[in-house]
């Protein structure tokens, strides 16, 4: 089995130019005294201040839509929500229904690279085990579209929340994607993704109950339960992966 | 509403200030502003990223025009700065790619409608019809790579579906060239040149820039496919200019666009933010214009104002295109170009082109790969396939 994890010579380190850096660490210390440079007025504050300035004067990603239709405001999940936010709580659904249809995409890229992997005879990770979660990332977006839809909302909707999961998600699909990353360095990724939707799904099952959605909840609570799966597989595909690796 | 273009002087140059902030403006908001507002953002970033880049290459071959004309170019540097900056930091590469085409089909049918030359029409449809091709392309590369539905960027004014396919849109050269206009051409026609070479321009440079950043291989692939039709546009649009014309006649036609394209935006633009922005930036192309005017005056002797003999009484329609799309792709789908001309018989190609063709394509096809099979649902295709679950 050929390892993903060998020694080699990375130039990154301040120990393979050690004359270079020695010269650096003069120049730093000596250059920057000049007067000129002005690199000795202020602090890091100044950049914070920045920050700080943009964050009071900013706008929001985006809204949460209106219902599409007038049916949509009137429908019995809507009114049930009266008198609470309910955007609060489409806009987490939207997020959830996001976040689940590019997680089947992860797994399928995920997929392809164990292939690729089993094809070399490099790792021997269950594509059994992958494939089934893959489905059921897809039955939750399939659940959320129609939990989604019986509330009257728009489920092809990007909300905000849903935006916000898919600029986060952009690291973990660059890893996935990456045809050099290695078996573990994306199980590692996905063991981020899958400890993240299970806070999350925890998350929506409160804020279910809490909107008098407790249909929903319910529904919600079988996904929880899958996704608990998820982490248990992803974790423990991750860890035999790594001790194979280390030997 | 007419636009003379002597009827104002504008904003003179030395009074087109800004401070950084001003430069880096609070973004449109991806979700809530019209597509159209996106559309006109990255279509006025290519107009002023092409003014600048026709001035750099001026200043290197004209010692009296330096100062003058690096003058105009720090403003359009800055104005490009703003304009670029409001692009909210929540698109994705792949979404503002979306975009990208959705600004070449939408405006390219604008103006092949407006064009007054036959000929020139022609050619906008031409390349119109493969742009929304990539549109289909990327689409199907949003959706199956990252779970995400194009059409929350298109917001439904710009359909999902193939042009001529990106495969055989590769041509050799000799079959990206056009013939030119001529010295006594509409003035609308020598602006629709500048302008939507400066559209396929900054397409171009986009996907050269970030083809290399994505990680999956048909990304990368498909990136460098398109590009490679990007700059085969650039080729097409930009030998629609006149090369007899000077330097400083094409310099005088690209401020005129300049100040026609945020003429148009001003007009249609529905967030009031932007919309002053379209305004000042009018008044401020306005001063360049007449910067240029005076110089054109003075270094060639003639008089500015026999190239525009009459105002501008159409100007680019922001809006869909959809019937107009749907027309163009019935009735010209099955063109291929040989030469500057457009052949109905699609077995009559050039032996270079098809040759060219046969190379490139030869170890696979990206863009198909990307889509095969593909068919756009709302919500992705993924909604489509899960009813079943």
């Amino acid at each position: 089995m050929a390892k993903s994890t060998q020694m080699g010579m990375n130039r990154t380190g301040a120990q393979m130019a050690p004359e270079n850096v020695k010269q650096m660490q003069q120049d730093a210390s000596q250059l920057m005294q000049l007067q000129d440079t002005q690199v000795q007025v202020g602090s890091e504050f100044d950049a914070i201040e920045m920050r700080l300035k943009e964050i009071a004067e900013t706008d929001r990603v985006g809204s949460v839509p209106l219902p599409g239709t007038v049916k949509g405001a009137v429908k019995a999940g809507m009114q049930k929500m009266m008198g609470r936010n309910a955007e609060v709580f489409i806009d987490k659904l939207g997020e959830r229904l996001a976040y689940e249809r590019t997680g089947v995409r992860l797994y399928e890229a995920l997929i392809v690279k164990c292939r690729g992997a089993a094809q070399e005879g490099r790792f021997n990770v269950s594509i059994d085990q992958l494939l089934h979660i893959h489905d059921e990332e897809a039955r939750h977006f399939k659940l959320l579209t129609e939990a989604m839809t019986k509330l009257g909302a728009d489920p092809t909707a990007m909300t905000p929340c849903a935006d916000v999961v898919g600029v986060q998600s952009i690291g973990i699909l660059q890893v996935l994607t990456d045809p050099r990353t290695s078996i573990p360095q994306c199980l590692n990724a996905m063991l981020t993704v899958e400890l993240a939707d299970n806070a999350a799904w925890e998350l929506l099952i409160q804020l279910a109950q809490d909107m008098g959605q407790d249909d929903l909840a319910e529904q919600f609570e079988g996904a929880l339960a899958a996704e608990e799966e998820h982490l248990a597989i992803v974790k423990q595909m991750l860890q035999d992966a790594v001790q194979a690796e280390a030997g | 509403m007419t636009l003379n273009l002597f009827d104002s002087k504008g904003t003179p140059v030395a009074k087109q200030r800004f401070s950084w902030r001003e430069l880096t403006p609070k973004p449109i908001s991806k979700l809530d502003d019209d597509a159209f507002t996106r559309v006109r953002v990255i279509l006025m970033n290519g107009v002023e990223s092409d003014a600048v880049r026709l001035q750099y290459a001026m200043q290197r071959f004209n010692r009296e025009l330096r100062l003058p004309i690096a003058e105009i170019m720090r403003a359009e540097h800055h104005q490009q700065t703003m304009i670029n900056w409001l692009l909210s930091p929540d698109h994705s590469p792949l979404e503002i790619t979306i975009g990208y085409e959705q600004v070449a089909i939408e405006v390219t049918s604008s103006v092949a409608q407006n064009e007054p030359d036959p000929y020139l029409a022609q050619v906008y449809r031409f390349g119109l019809l493969e742009d929304f091709d990539h549109l289909y392309r990327y689409a199907a590369l949003m959706d199956r790579l990252e779970g995400k539905d194009a059409n929350n960027i298109l917001q439904g004014y710009t359909d999902i579906i193939p042009g001529r396919p990106t495969s055989i849109q590769h041509r050799h050269p000799e079959d990206d060239l056009r013939d030119p206009y001529g010295p006594d051409s509409d003035p609308l026609s020598k602006i629709h040149a500048a302008l939507i070479t400066a559209a396929e321009y900054q397409t171009h440079e986009y996907y050269m820039h970030y083809g290399p950043w994505f990680a999956d291989p048909v990304a990368r692939q498909l990136y460098a496919e398109i590009a490679s039709v990007e700059a085969q546009h650039v080729t097409q649009y930009s030998s629609l200019i006149n090369p007899d014309d000077d330097g400083l006649t094409q310099l005088l036609m690209h401020e005129a666009m300049e100040v026609y394209t945020y003429w148009s935006c001003m007009e249609q633009e529905d967030n009031p933010r932007i919309k002053a922005i379209w305004e000042r930036f009018f008044d401020y192309e306005l001063g360049h214009f007449h910067t240029v005017a005076e110089l054109y005056k003075k270094t060639l002797r003639k008089d500015p104002q026999a190239l525009f003999p009459k105002a501008f009484d159409r100007r680019i329609e922001f809006k869909s295109h959809r019937d107009f799309v749907a027309q163009v792709l019935q009735e010209e789908v099955h063109l291929r170009a040989r030469g500057p001309r457009f052949i109905e018989d699609k077995d009559a190609e050039g032996e270079r082109t098809i040759e060219y063709r046969e190379t490139l394509n030869a170890d696979g096809i990206p863009s198909d790969a990307a889509s095969a099979g593909y068919q756009w649902y709302p919500g992705t295709e993924l909604a489509r396939k899960v009813v079943n679950l």
